[in-house]
């Protein structure tokens, strides 16, 4: 059973404060697990913009509804034989879901070397938001896991869409 | 000229920056929500440095774990040194990564292809 397999797993509001709780617990448990170092930085790089996106993008427009339930952002880290598993869920505007999309198809047609250069092109010629956001996190999440970005869209309501991530680290 | 040093935090890389040896040093993690505020300081010494450097300048950059939103912030501070190096000074980066922590190594390869710095590449066993 997948259940069995996770070792945090997290549902509402994404804080400065909670990332770094997270970050230090997910540590302490892959180095209790005694995973090499090369796994648990790959890890942990990839977990810091997994959770850095929710931190940044987890809005929802209609926020009468309930304000606490329309923050919520969800995400499980597992652990599946060798491989970890995180899975991300955050609401987004509806007309955001065909820039990401077109976005995360781009990053998953290309190889390894594809990645290395596009990063490089974003890195030295893309804007940066005023969140301090460049653009890179999803290019670099499919470079450092090494796998294709597996990701579905929910539809909520009229204006909003619900983003689901999963990312494998072999 | 006034040295910059900042001690580390969990998201933010110990500072050390000396004008009078020509030596800036980052060592640690640098993975802040945003960057731009931390990086911001650092930057503006470099400016400042830059009007009255050594002949030579060592750049130590000895990360553990940075994330896509200091990776700009580095590129600027890069962009920096580049804009003096070859005039009053000559800049070396000195970039550092652990034994088998390829994505370090392709992280320095990266700027090293934007930029026109010279990169040496320092394997060590630990950080």
């Amino acid at each position: 059973m997948e259940a069995d397999n996770i070792m945090l797993s997290f549902k509402g509001l994404v804080t400065s404060d909670l990332l770094t709780s997270v970050l230090n617990i997910m540590e302490s448990k892959m180095e209790h697990l005694d995973e090499s170092p090369k796994v648990r930085k790959k890890v942990y790089n990839v977990l810091v913009e997994c959770l850095q996106n929710l931190y940044h993008h987890s809005e929802r427009e209609n926020k009468e509804v309930d304000e606490l339930e329309s923050d919520a952002a969800l995400f499980t880290i597992s652990k599946l034989g060798e491989q970890y598993v995180i899975k991300t869920g955050n609401y987004i505007a509806l007309d955001q879901v065909p820039i990401l999309k077109g976005k995360l198809d781009t990053i998953n047609s290309m190889d390894k070397d594809g990645l290395k250069t596009y990063y490089q092109e974003v890195l030295s010629n893309g804007e940066r938001s005023d969140k301090g956001t460049a653009g890179l996190g999803m290019i670099d999440i499919a470079r450092k896991s090494g796998n294709k970005l597996e990701y579905s869209f929910l539809e909520v309501d009229n204006n909003s869409s619900f983003f689901c991530l999963t990312i494998k680290i072999a | 000229m006034e040295n910059l040093t900042l001690e580390g935090s969990a998201k933010t890389p110990t500072v050390d920056f000396n004008a009078a040896k020509g030596t800036l040093e980052l060592k640690g993690r640098s993975i802040p929500e945003n960057s731009i505020e931390f990086f911001k300081p650092l930057n503006d010494w470099v400016e400042s440095y830059g009007k009255s450097p050594q002949a030579q300048t060592e750049v130590n950059i000895k990360l553990e774990y940075f994330n896509t939103s200091s990776s700009k912030c580095i590129l600027d501070f890069f962009k920096k040194l580049e804009v003096i190096n070859g005039k009053s000074t000559n800049v070396n980066i000195n970039w550092y990564f652990e034994e088998d922590d390829e994505d370090m190594e392709e992280a320095g390869e990266d700027y090293g292809a934007i930029l026109n710095l010279t990169f040496k590449m320092i394997e060590v066993e630990e950080i």
